[in-house]
């Protein structure tokens, strides 16, 4: 195989044949490239959706109120209605599942105003009255001190953990908001906390600009009485969250006197559900990827098998004179499979180089965008897909070469050397 | 060193079958120099490749250097060639892309010859043919004559028993003809058992004994002595 003198040959016959072995090799190139460059995007589009849902627990659901669609029990359609602590008792007390309950409620805010002071500085934020769960459901890094707690909730106190924006445009840079107060909607809070999103867009922007208030205290200070807003909830291991999901929208109808097929008086997202389609959306993607590229692939390797024949065809009398000269059937199939190797591998090599380098450019200018690129981040080939693209070329090789020196070698001596 | 016993061949070519060789029998020693002479189409390419395993026979027996050459795997029979004979065509058949110097060491690529070793004995025989100057020259570059006598070096490199040469002169006017055959005798001088097909009396006046086909049998077969009268014959049929 590293015998110098195949080389020499192998060489010699490429190199006659420039024209023939650059096209050859432009399919098996541009094959390999392909591929690559399809994995990196597919990779890209995972991780850039992916990250967009950052650690937020696949496990979860959100459930809110909207209007009724249909009249029940002299109740007209078209009503609004609030859920209330006695919901979060009855969900917790008859459905079995759930691991996390966070009901949550949005803090008064007049749209517009700034509602958040400090000293001279003003803000508008939101106000998001959150139990301790809630972070264990869609969690933020804590930056600074801690998230509400249990304390926080039964002695309705009035603290406030604030978004990093909030401690942006509220706190000089050499500021520690921990301690300090903040008048939120009136009413002073002391910040126990600062925190900043996993995720990136705009729900992170969301998460960012938000203050986070103990849930009880924010139905005791700004008097919404014993409303909830909405709901997050997970479900324990080896529970489906789509049944709960099921379950608890019934159990709503039931308490607050809804039609039980007004399906779309209780409002619902469950992570599972848009998970599980995002994970067969990205199998499908990746499986079209695979198909296209090992088709592209394969073109590449039936042009260069296609083209030994012809080379081999050219080669007949050659072949005959060497055969002559003693050259056995096996030196000549060897010599044949390994040109045909050498050409695929020689030519994927380059494409693979190639493919990897364009991703690496694409990923440098999704860099320089920074969060503007959304849907798309940092893609990339991994080096087991490499590796087994390079294998694959190896293989191909073999067999592209395999059909023409079988073919040379059928032929008798004698007709190679009267073949002109 | 070569013996051939009733040996028949013929050509199938869709229904049609043509019987060429029709019970051969001929017996060649060690050091013979043997032309083989027949009108266009009387077998005489046929004859040759047979004895260079470049081709098999239908029935009969053929024995070269005590080996029983019969069916055998293209692999041995790639060995036979490589080892016991040397061939030399009338096209010359030098590797286009190759040149002189890789041509005339080709076959001892396939004995696994080093490299340098390989190029080093190929000069030396291109020397002798007096071709040294012209090593590193391509096919392409050289006279009809200096081909000839690089498939010459090339047949003589693996050290062969026997030399087969179709029509060698075929192609090379006289005075070029006579310059092959010359070197075809020394070649022999040093004991290699040589067989030509000609169709030149002149050429095959050259050699020791003369073997003549027609109908797919020998017709004749003259030795030594009866050559030299064969060859004033000719001279005075020129005359
Ligand atoms: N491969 C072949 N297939 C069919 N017929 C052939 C083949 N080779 C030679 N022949 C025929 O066999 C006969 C003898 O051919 P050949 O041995 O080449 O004659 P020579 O060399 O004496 O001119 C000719 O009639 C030729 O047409
Ligand atoms: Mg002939």
């Amino acid at each position: 195989m590293f015998d110098r003198d195949r080389w020499q040959e192998i060489f010699d016959t490429l190199k006659k044949n420039k024209m023939r072995t650059f096209f050859t090799a432009l399919g098996v190139f541009w094959g390999i490239f392909m591929l690559i460059a399809l994995l990196g995007s597919g990779e890209g589009l995972r991780k850039g959706v992916s990250s967009g849902m950052g650690d937020m627990a696949t496990n979860s659901m959100f459930m809110w109120t909207q209007r009724t669609t249909m009249p029940f029990k002299g109740f007209p359609r078209g009503r609004f209605y609030n859920f209330n602590n006695g919901d979060t008792k009855a969900m917790i007390d008859n459905i079995t599942g759930i691991e996390y309950i966070a009901p949550r409620i949005q803090g008064y805010s007049q749209e517009g105003n700034n509602n958040v002071v400090r000293g001279e500085r003003t803000g508008a934020f939101t106000i998001q009255g959150d139990y301790p769960a809630y972070n264990l459901i869609d969690p933020m890094n804590i930056n600074q001190g801690r998230f509400i707690n249990d304390n926080d909730i039964e002695q309705t106190r009035k603290v406030a953990v604030i978004g990093k924006r909030v401690q942006e445009e509220m706190f000089k840079p050499e500021e520690n908001p921990i301690g300090e107060y903040l008048r939120i909607n009136g009413v002073y809070f002391q910040i126990v906390g600062v925190v900043s999103s996993r995720k990136n867009d705009n729900e992170a922007i969301r998460d960012n600009q938000s203050i986070y208030l103990p849930f009880t205290t924010v139905q005791k200070t700004y008097n919404y009485g014993d409303i909830v807003g909405w709901y997050s909830i997970t479900a324990k291991k080896g529970f489906s969250v789509s049944d709960i999901e099921t379950q608890a929208k019934a159990l709503m109808r039931k308490r607050h006197s809804i039609d039980p097929a007004d399906t779309r008086a209780v409002g619902s997202f469950n992570v599972e559900n848009q998970f599980q389609k995002m994970t067969r959306l990205f199998a499908g993607i990746a499986g079209l990827i695979w198909i296209v590229g090992i088709g592209t692939l394969l073109a590449g390797v039936i042009g260069i098998s296609n083209i030994m024949l012809v080379v081999i065809k050219e080669r007949t009398k050659e072949i005959g004179i060497q055969r002559a000269i003693g050259a056995s059937p096996g030196t000549i199939i060897s010599q044949i499979i390994t040109e045909s190797v050498f050409l695929t591998t020689f030519a994927g090599y380059f494409g693979l180089v190639a493919g990897v380098g364009a991703i690496e450019l694409v990923n440098n200018i999704i860099k320089k965008m920074g969060d503007s690129a959304g849907m798309f981040k940092d893609p990339s080939v991994s080096f087991h897909v490499a590796v087994s693209a390079l294998i694959i070329l190896i293989i191909a090789g073999v067999i592209a070469g395999i059909i023409p020196a079988r073919k040379a070698v059928k032929i008798k001596p004698i007709e190679a050397l009267r073949y002109e | 060193m070569i013996h051939i016993k009733e040996l028949h061949k013929s050509y199938i070519t869709g229904t049609n079958s043509l019987h060429v060789l029709k019970g051969i029998d001929l017996s060649i020693a060690s050091g013979e120099f043997v032309s083989i002479m027949g009108s266009s189409g009387s077998g005489k390419s046929t004859l040759l490749n047979i004895l260079g395993i470049l081709d098999n026979y239908d029935k009969g027996n053929y024995r070269l250097d005590g080996n029983l050459i019969a069916k055998m795997s293209e692999k041995k029979a790639a060995a036979f060639r490589n080892q016991l004979i040397g061939f030399v065509f009338q096209s010359f058949n030098l590797i286009s892309f190759k040149n002189a110097l890789e041509n005339v060491a080709l076959p001892l690529y396939y004995q696994k010859v080093s490299r340098r070793k390989r190029n080093l004995i190929a000069m030396e025989y291109l020397d002798k043919m007096g071709l040294a100057e012209w090593a590193h020259h391509m096919p392409n570059e050289l006279s009809g004559g200096q081909k000839q006598r690089v498939a010459i070096a090339r047949a003589l490199i693996s050290k062969p028993k026997v030399i087969l040469a179709d029509e060698p002169t075929g192609a090379l006017d006289t005075q070029t003809s006579y310059e092959v055959m010359d070197i075809l005798k020394e070649v022999n001088g040093q004991g290699i058992t040589i067989l030509i097909v000609t169709h030149e009396h002149d050429i095959a006046a050259m050699t020791n004994r003369i073997i003549r086909l027609r109908d797919g049998v020998i017709a004749e077969d003259i030795r030594n002595g009866e050559v030299k009268k064969m060859k004033e014959m000719a001279f005075a049929a020129a005359n």
